[in-house]
């Protein structure tokens, strides 16, 4: 197995007292295979991407990557966040030769860069700063950019959430060709069904308090997904189903919450 | 109307409205010299160069005690910014300083390296370094955690982390530290100077006062204040703007 998550817990000391984050999280990826982490807000995805991403560390458990352990960042998991993170000092084109220069000439990071920008179809963006460039390109040059490293495994956190829908429906398309382009192994986080179900092989279905993987949903139709969308409907309606009772379950909470006050 | 436009306006009147007052009130030169004897006094220091000498011999010490405040300052920032104990301990040592003006180290000063450049240099120093070591600190405080967390997946650590990422993320702190450092360095230089030897900007104003010379005092004064908002405006207002705006923190 590529990725493999094992009985994995995390808790978070906040204010003194220990709060379970994540708990019993298993998962294997296989290489190759794009894979959606959905759930509700606050259920802990953003946090199990970090811990994969080596950014912070698991309470218990473990987690190989083809059969090493992950103790810390590396350069064969590359990370792409909500935000585009660019660098503001830098040119587009810096930006995404700056995972490049520690192992490689000036010029040689150059020429990846710019096939890489290329990719994401930036090619003649290369010396805007990120201040001048629109939120869904920013969000491209980030994807370059951890592109360039020629990372195994592509990590996202929600990386089109800030988009407008057709900025967004525009990058998925991107995001397919290079996933079939590249074939990388993509973790993706989102919380929109509609997204996992037009991207992922499998879809990870997560319920909160704390973080737990409810569902683990094979989608077995050829890409592109719009040729299926009659299919899709029914797993749609499934996940809804799943996330309902969990937002209904926070819900319930807050409002006891708030009585009990 | 452009505000250039009224500025000028503003200005004539004003110049006008004062050398009037002086002719029609009949005020004495040595209370109030007309702005036309401050024009002329101006002249003749540029004319027979002692103003030119004087500034020369101010921004000399400007630029030794700004280089050193610059350098100190950057170091002390990031020993505060790094080390929670420096931080804790220095640090507050630093900020209650900083509400000390510096001029008031001059008697000290004085004593320790007599009554000469050294001393105006020593107050200069003082001045901008604590500023600089304020902002440095702040700066790299706050650099955002998600540049950090990005150059992490990046394998950029250590020293290199630093460098290429905390220390350009910070660079618009540092700009308005140096900003800072230099208004400060500069208001402590005319006071050191005013107290102190000569030559200079600050002592040549005080030499013109101790004989009567109004015209010269309030010609000095001009310059000092010409100068002061030329570096300010047209250097650290734009370069910081620039910074700003290329960092992505300006409002606009
Ligand atoms: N550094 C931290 N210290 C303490 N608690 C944290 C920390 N990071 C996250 N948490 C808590 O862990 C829980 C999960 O957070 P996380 O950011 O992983 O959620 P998420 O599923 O990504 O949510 P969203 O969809 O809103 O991004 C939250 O309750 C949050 O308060
Ligand atoms: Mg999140």
């Amino acid at each position: 197995m590529f990725l493999t998550i094992n009985n994995l817990n995390k808790s978070f000391i906040n204010k003194g007292s220990s709060e379970l984050v994540l708990s019993n999280i298993n998962l294997d990826v296989r290489e190759g295979e794009f894979v959606s982490i959905l759930g509700p807000s606050g259920c802990g995805k953003s946090t199990l991407l970090s811990i994969v991403a080596g950014l912070t560390s698991a309470s218990e458990g473990n987690i190989e990557l083809s059969g090493t352990p992950i103790k810390g960042p590396g350069k064969e998991r590359g990370m792409v966040f909500q935000q585009a993170a660019l660098f503001p000092w830098l040119t587009v084109l810096e930006n995404v030769m700056f995972p490049l220069l520690p192992v490689m000439s000036k010029k040689e990071a150059a020429e990846k860069a710019k096939h890489y920008l290329q990719m994401v179809q930036l090619g003649s963006y290369t010396n805007h700063s990120p201040h001048e460039i629109s939120g869904g390109m920013q969000q491209r040059v980030a994807i370059a950019r951890a592109l360039a490293m020629d990372p195994a495994l592509l990590l996202m956190d929600e990386p089109f959430g800030a988009l407008d829908e057709q900025t967004r429906s525009r990058l998925h398309e991107i995001l397919e060709n290079i996933f079939i382009e590249t074939k990388k192994t993509i973790l993706f986080v989102t919380h929109s069904i509609a997204e996992s179900l037009k991207l992922s092989d499998r879809i990870v279905v997560m319920g909160t308090q704390p973080g737990t993987i409810l569902d683990i949903i094979e989608l077995d139709f050829p890409r592109p997904r719009s040729q299926s969308k009659e299919e899709l409907l029914s797993y749609e309606e499934k996940i809804q189903a799943l996330l309902k009772s969990e937002i209904d379950k926070v819900t319930e909470k807050e409002q006891k919450h708030a009585a009990s006050r | 109307m452009q505000p250039a436009v009224k500025r000028i306006i503003f200005y004539v009147l004003l110049f006008a409205l004062w050398e009037g007052a002086v002719y029609v009130f009949e005020v004495s030169p040595a209370l109030l010299p007309a702005p036309s004897d401050v024009f002329v006094s101006l002249y003749e220091g540029f004319s027979n160069r002692t103003l030119i000498y004087d500034l020369g011999a101010s921004f000399r010490r400007l630029f030794l005690g700004l280089a050193i405040a610059l350098l100190l300052g950057v170091l002390l920032g990031v020993l505060l910014a790094k080390s929670k104990t420096a931080d804790e301990t220095l640090g507050s040592l630093i900020l209650a300083l900083q509400s000390v003006p510096s001029i008031v180290w001059l008697p000290l000063a004085i004593m320790w390296f007599g009554l000469n450049e050294t001393a105006v240099i020593f107050i200069v120093v003082l001045g901008a370094t604590i500023v600089m070591t304020i902002n440095i600190r702040t700066g790299i405080i706050n650099v955002p955690p998600l540049f950090i967390k990005a150059a992490k997946t990046m394998n950029y650590r250590g020293l290199r982390l630093f460098t290429k990422v905390t220390m350009p993320a910070s660079i618009p702190y540092a700009v308005t530290g140096l900003r800072l450092a230099w208004a400060f360095a500069w208001r402590a230089l005319m006071a050191g100077e005013l107290l102190s030897a000569g030559p200079g900007l600050g002592y040549s104003l005080r030499f013109a006062s101790d004989f009567g010379d109004m015209a010269r005092v309030i010609a000095i004064m001009i310059l000092i204040m010409l100068i002061g908002i030329i570096v300010d405006l047209l250097f650290f207002q734009r370069v910081e703007r620039k910074v700003l705006r290329k960092w992505g923190l300006a409002t606009d």
